[in-house]
């Protein structure tokens, strides 16, 4: 019934997942929801390039907010025109939303028929997901920091804050890792505009003195 | 209850997203900063997301058969396998070390 529930209302795979998983954990209900809604943020950018490609009504724009998820945005993005991108983001949109609802249902079912999960290896499916979902973001090296100290950080913490807080805290490393990136060509820029005028290199301790 | 409460308030905040971003003008979120660091939450969630479910029992680390599960997937994943099938050897793959007795 809750699993019904979350399919029908969030409709966003990764945002319930980790809220299943946080809440598994035994996380406070409102740290689950947070790294789950983290986790939908980036459906706020689908949002901003479907709402130029599919230029709809605003009435309508409350009811189409729902559907937009990484697969329409995929579809509704690849077509060529206004009209094919509509008749994309619809059809893809209803048939996941159909599908999707319809596969928990049956899991929420076949979940009590199954009995010890972990016997099965069950278990691993959660990280595998996650995992699945991970690998085609790790495109260059900026990711792949992000990935690593949010790693450090979500195991790190884990034996001294209470359960679903280290998550939250790992999803620093992204500001963190953007911050540092910033930073370095920041310097590597006031480097090269240094080497054209040596005089003023005021970061460089006077040794000589 | 609380599980309804955690429902609640993740439907509320999916849905007010997704919204936001048909509603917003383009120029409030396009800048190159809000994006990169939207393109990077989820890559700091997922990741600590995949470490902890891999290795946490409770608040302990542990090594156990979910390890093999995970290195069985992310080797599918190196081959390119399709979503289902990388989920797929993740959970063989741990079923089969725990009959073993890993």
């Amino acid at each position: 019934m809750q699993t019904c529930a979350l399919s029908l209302l969030v409709f966003t795979g990764a945002s319930q997942f980790a809220l299943v998983g946080a809440l598994a954990a035994g996380g406070n209900p409102l740290t689950a929801a947070a790294g789950a809604f983290f986790l939908g943020v980036r459906n706020a950018f689908y949002g901003l390039r479907l709402s130029q490609l599919l230029a709809l009504p605003r009435a309508v724009r409350p009811f189409a907010a729902q559907w937009v998820i990484d697969e329409t945005t995929a579809v509704a993005l690849a077509q060529p025109t206004r009209r094919s991108t509509r008749i994309g983001f619809a059809v893809t949109g209803l048939s996941l939303y159909v599908l999707w609802n319809l596969t928990t249902f049956l899991g929420a079912l076949g979940a009590d028929a199954i009995g010890d999960t972990d016997a099965w290896g069950l278990d691993a499916a959660g990280p595998a997901v996650f995992l699945a979902l991970l690998a085609p973001m790790l495109k260059t090296g900026t990711e792949r920091a992000v990935a690593g100290l949010a790693v450090l950080l979500g195991l790190g913490l884990l034996p001294v804050l209470p359960a679903g807080v280290p998550v939250l805290v790992a999803a620093l490393a992204a500001p963190a890792v953007l911050f540092l990136e910033g930073r370095r060509r920041g310097t590597a820029r006031n480097d090269a505009h240094n080497s054209d005028v040596p005089a003023h290199h005021n970061d460089v301790p006077e040794e000589d003195s | 209850m609380n599980t309804w409460i955690a429902i609640g308030a993740t439907a509320l905040g999916c849905y007010a997203v997704k919204l936001a971003g048909l509603l917003v003008p383009a120029g409030a979120l396009e800048k190159p900063l809000v994006r990169r660091l939207a393109a990077l939450l989820p890559v700091a969630l997922l990741a600590a997301l995949t470490a902890q479910q891999t290795f946490a029992d409770g608040h302990a680390l542990v090594l156990d058969a979910r390890v093999a599960g995970l290195a069985a997937a992310a080797l599918a994943l190196v081959l390119r396998a399709p979503f289902l099938l990388v989920v797929a050897a993740a959970v063989v793959v741990t079923a089969g070390v725990r009959a073993m007795g890993g």
